[in-house]
């Protein structure tokens, strides 16, 4: 074959790039838990495992996933552990040691964060964690620079044995992007065995650990010169008029055209400025300028953490402002602002700390460019807070500066070039608020009405936990009281109930959260004498993360049959003496056992279930008959399946006769059952073929 | 060429991820560089989902500005608002005309005016179809194939950088070979619909 023709461009996702790079790079050993947005690095591995020699696995959680990944590394191979930035919670107490001790074969975490956030509980910024851990962090922009970064990321692991952070955010993780690329050759298999080598080093006690510290702190300055060295980080080419210029973002793939470090032929229309951008937010800097017309130069930041400020310095030292543009924290910002002062640079740095940009939520062109504009008509650095050694601001500085803060956010961004334009006249409706919830036909909804009939009458609290059910607590169902982390539903329960034992106390929580943080808070309440229920809602199967296998179904994650888990078992191993299994399409039985279950004076265990309406068929499409519709509403207001809806004078469903109030959309109705049986006046029955 | 713009509407489980998939590849198969960004997660059990699709030469971030799409589709009545800011002042929309009245606003919760919704869309004129994409999918079988039927009413319009068999190339390619005769049913119906509808004369 020709080895010099470009691969074909294929559109990649961002996380199935990273998974390629990683292919690429020679990992052999990959585990995770699924977590939005980081859930297809993992399916794409899984997925081409067997070619490539990969042992790789859905873990039960994500501590596991990066002690496997530890043992892996130690051997000598390459390994990735994957997860999102909630999962590094998880695996946080692993990684704190294993910065310290170190790797052998490369180790690389990926570990998306969601700024938003659109599907997560925090909007916590992994490049914190990873400045507390003094782990190194690359921040890729796009799904090809993802792709080139894995690699690197394993390089840099190896070059300093240090554990690697990737972090792509939800827009690089699901944005797709062409990419020129081909598969790997797949390799001879089996490959070459690896093994662990005893050594002392592999085992943290007090006196190593000091010694392995001091090594940790000595050894950022060459991660800084790692970045430095693979060009991560730099100024990037102006955005003019070479429309021939690649798109793509400088990177360790580009091509000569984008000449690193080298600011000497910039373009100097507006000469005293400067931007420096992270991650995603470089493409909304650039698309910005482009927008606007104007070139600045731009110091693009791939490697954040620890940021390599002096070059960054030595760029800004004969401009008079500097933007910072980075999602989330002030990462970037507050490590260059410490070298600024440092160093004895005197110019404004407009960012977060001035007040302009804020710390929450997601970037985007709309959000930087009346910003950029302002930046660019001098109307920010002239005001903003001035910063050098011998010139601290005065208040009335400060004052100003305050003043002319006005931090963007969508909403005050709203406006953009075209609209503003003026040739939009008539102004829409406001659009119906459509928060998600569960599917039609979702066991879960049943399992949260039976027990709304069993208990709420009797104040019980219900602690909920992360996962599809986590909508339990969206209206018409209220199900959930307390939300906080995976598992914490179990724990919570248990402790509410040693402080109001007076009151029933149940906890909801998934199949595969059950496994990954739900068996010790279990064992604990048993242990303390609680007295609460845990309702394990098993829909066999991980299904907000779109469907992965855990240890209940007898299956792995490349397919493979594996030992089935019993939950009802566990419970029992766990010390719980009640345990009972219910089909929660069956609504009268599963009100039935909540009832006995509540009655126990102890630890109960009812495991509800029933199939995730999104991996089994479709049963007869339901119908409310209209003359035995007494319109009480409750199928619509107390159960709240989605395919139900109320008939006013719309042109569709069955309200043409002026008689339904409430009907089900055919096309959406699963034919579970559940608003038939909660119909008092049964009027909801399958339709008859007719 | 102008970066073209593409933004899809929709409700989580519709197939909006989908279409913007298959409309990305049309591109990339007609040369050109793309960038999608879609919302996957929890919007996907019944949320408010929108696909962007940048198609072009010169491209940078996924998400399209406000007020920059050339081709908004909307595989749902009220989400088409949802994408509305996106939408160019030349741009045109394609929108599926039938609700999905999400359960709040059955609580009261919100408000689902569908003919304030309908109103406002038929005073923007040509550059605004409105089709029951739904009803066309449900005569073919199956309502799952409603943004198959919105690809072939999209694949009408002027303007496109990929053509009609570009298209169905792409879809073709991306779906299981099962669903492939029902979808290019839908996708025909949709064509139909779409040149019913004057927008254009049929590409290719
Ligand atoms: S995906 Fe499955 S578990 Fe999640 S809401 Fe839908 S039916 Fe319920
Ligand atoms: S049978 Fe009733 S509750 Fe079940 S999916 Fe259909 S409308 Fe919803």
């Amino acid at each position: 074959m020709n080895r010099i023709a470009e691969p074909p461009r294929r559109l990649l996702m961002g996380n199935e790039a990273i998974a390629w790079g990683a292919i690429e790079a020679g990992v052999r050993v990959v585990a995770a838990y699924p977590g939005t947005p980081s859930t297809e690095v993992t399916e794409k591995i899984l997925h081409h495992a067997g070619e490539y020699g990969i042992y790789a696995e859905w873990s039960v959680n994500e501590k596991v996933a990066l002690e496997t990944a530890i043992a892996a590394s130690w051997t000598g191979a390459r390994a990735m552990a994957c997860m999102k930035q909630v999962g590094l919670n998880v695996a946080s107490d692993p990684l704190m040691t294993l910065a310290y001790l170190g790797v052998k074969g490369g180790l690389v975490l990926i570990v998306a964060d969601d700024p938003g956030p659109h599907s997560s509980q925090t909007e916590q910024d992994t490049r914190l964690f990873a400045r507390f851990a003094k782990l190194p962090v690359l921040d890729p922009a796009t799904p090809e620079e993802a792709r080139e970064m894995v690699k690197a990321a394993f390089q840099l692991s190896e070059d300093l044995q240090v554990p690697v952070i990737v972090r792509p955010t939800t827009r690089t993780a699901h944005v797709c992007q062409d990419v020129a690329f081909a598969p790997p050759p797949k390799p001879a298999l089996p490959l070459p065995p690896v093994r662990f080598e005893r050594d002392p080093g592999w085992v943290i006690l007090p006196a190593l650990s000091a010694k392995r510290h001091r090594r940790l702190n000595a050894i950022q300055e060459e991660m800084r010169r790692w970045f430095l060295r693979h060009r991560l980080n730099g100024i990037a080419t102006p955005c003019g008029e070479e429309a021939t210029m690649s798109p793509a973002p400088p990177s360790l793939c580009d091509e000569a055209t984008e000449r690193m470090g080298n600011s000497g032929d910039l373009a100097r229309a507006t000469a005293d400025l400067a931007i420096v951008a992270g991650g995603v937010a470089y493409n909304y800097v650039r698309e910005g300028l482009d927008i606007l017309g104007v070139s600045i130069p731009v110091y693009k930041v791939g490697a954040p953490v620890p940021l390599p400020a002096a070059p960054i310095v030595d760029f800004l030292r004969d401009k008079t402002a500097v933007l910072i543009v980075e999602e989330q924290e002030p990462v970037i910002e507050e490590q260059l602002t410490i070298e600024a002062y440092r160093t004895g640079l005197s110019l404004s740095i407009i960012g977060k700390h001035s007040g302009h940009l804020p710390r929450e939520g997601e970037f985007n062109t709309d959000l930087l460019l009346p910003l950029l504009r302002r930046f660019v008509s001098d109307s920010i650095h002239c005001h903003g807070v001035p910063l050098g050694k011998g010139a601290p601001a005065t208040s009335a500085d400060r004052v100003t500066a305050k003043a002319q803060a006005t931090p963007v956010t969508p909403e005050t961004s709203a406006t953009t070039e075209t609209v503003a334009s003026g040739a939009e006249m008539a102004v829409p409706p406001a659009p119906p608020l459509r928060t998600p919830i569960l599917c039609a036909g979702c066991p879960h909804r049943n399992s949260f009405y039976a027990f709304i009939q069993a208990a709420r009458s009797r104040d019980a609290l219900f602690t909920g936990d992360i996962g599809c059910y986590t909508l339990g607590a969206m209206p018409p169902l209220g199900a959930a009281d307390t939300i906080v982390c995976m598992g914490a539903s179990v724990a919570m329960a248990a402790g509410f109930s040693q402080i109001e034992p007076d009151r029933p106390h149940i906890a909801f929580l998934g199949d595969s959260t059950f496994f990954h943080s739900g068996i010790p808070p279990l064992v604990n309440a048993v242990y303390q004498q609680a007295r609460m229920t845990l309702v394990v809602l098993d829909n066999r199967t991980t299904a907000m993360t779109g469907h992965q296998p855990h240890p209940g179904l007898g299956r792995k994650g490349t397919g493979e049959v594996a030992p089935t888990i019993d939950i009802a078992a566990v419970a029992r191993g766990c010390g719980v003496e009640w345990v009972r299994t219910v089909d929660p399409y069956d609504i009268a039985a599963t009100v039935a056992a909540a009832k006995e279950a509540l009655d126990y004076p102890g630890v109960s265990v009812l495991i509800a279930r029933r199939d995730c309406v999104n991996l089994v068929r479709r049963s007869t499409p339901h119908r409310i008959d209209p003359d035995a519709c007494r319109r009480c509403g409750i199928c619509l207001r107390k159960f709240g399946c989605p395919a139900l809806y109320e008939v006013k004078s719309l042109a569709h469903g069955e309200g043409q006769g002026g008689k339904t109030t409430v009907a089900i959309a055919r096309e959406k109705c699963f034919g579970c059952g559940g608003c038939a049986q909660v119909c008092p006046w049964k009027a909801i029955s399958p339709e008859v073929e007719s | 060429m102008k970066t073209f713009n593409l933004i899809i509407a929709g409700v989580g489980g519709q197939g909006g991820v989908l279409a913007s998939r298959v409309f990305a590849e049309a591109a990339l198969a007609a040369g050109y560089k793309v960038r999608t960004s879609e919302t996957i997660g929890m919007a996907q059990r019944e949320g408010s989902v929108i696909s962007h699709v940048r198609v072009g030469e010169r491209l940078w971030g996924a998400l399209i500005p406000d007020g920059a799409a050339d081709v908004l589709v909307s595989l749902e009545l009220a989400e088409s608002l949802k994408g509305w800011p996106k939408l160019a002042p030349h741009g045109r929309a394609v929108i599926n005309g039938r609700p999905i009245i999400p359960p709040a606003a059955s609580l009261g919760l919100t408000r689902y005016d569908e003919a304030a919704i309908v109103d406002f869309l038929q005073q923007q004129g040509q550059r605004v179809h409105l089709i029951d994409a739904t009803a066309a999918a449900l005569e073919i079988g199956n309502a799952k194939t409603t943004n198959m039927v919105m690809l072939g009413v999209l694949s009408t319009l002027p303007g496109l950088p990929v053509t009609a068999e570009m298209l169905w190339q792409a879809a073709e390619n991306l779906l299981p070979s099962r669903l492939r005769d029902i979808n290019r049913l839908a996708f025909q119906a949709g064509r139909r619909l779409g040149s019913c509808a004057e927008t254009a004369p049929l590409v290719s």
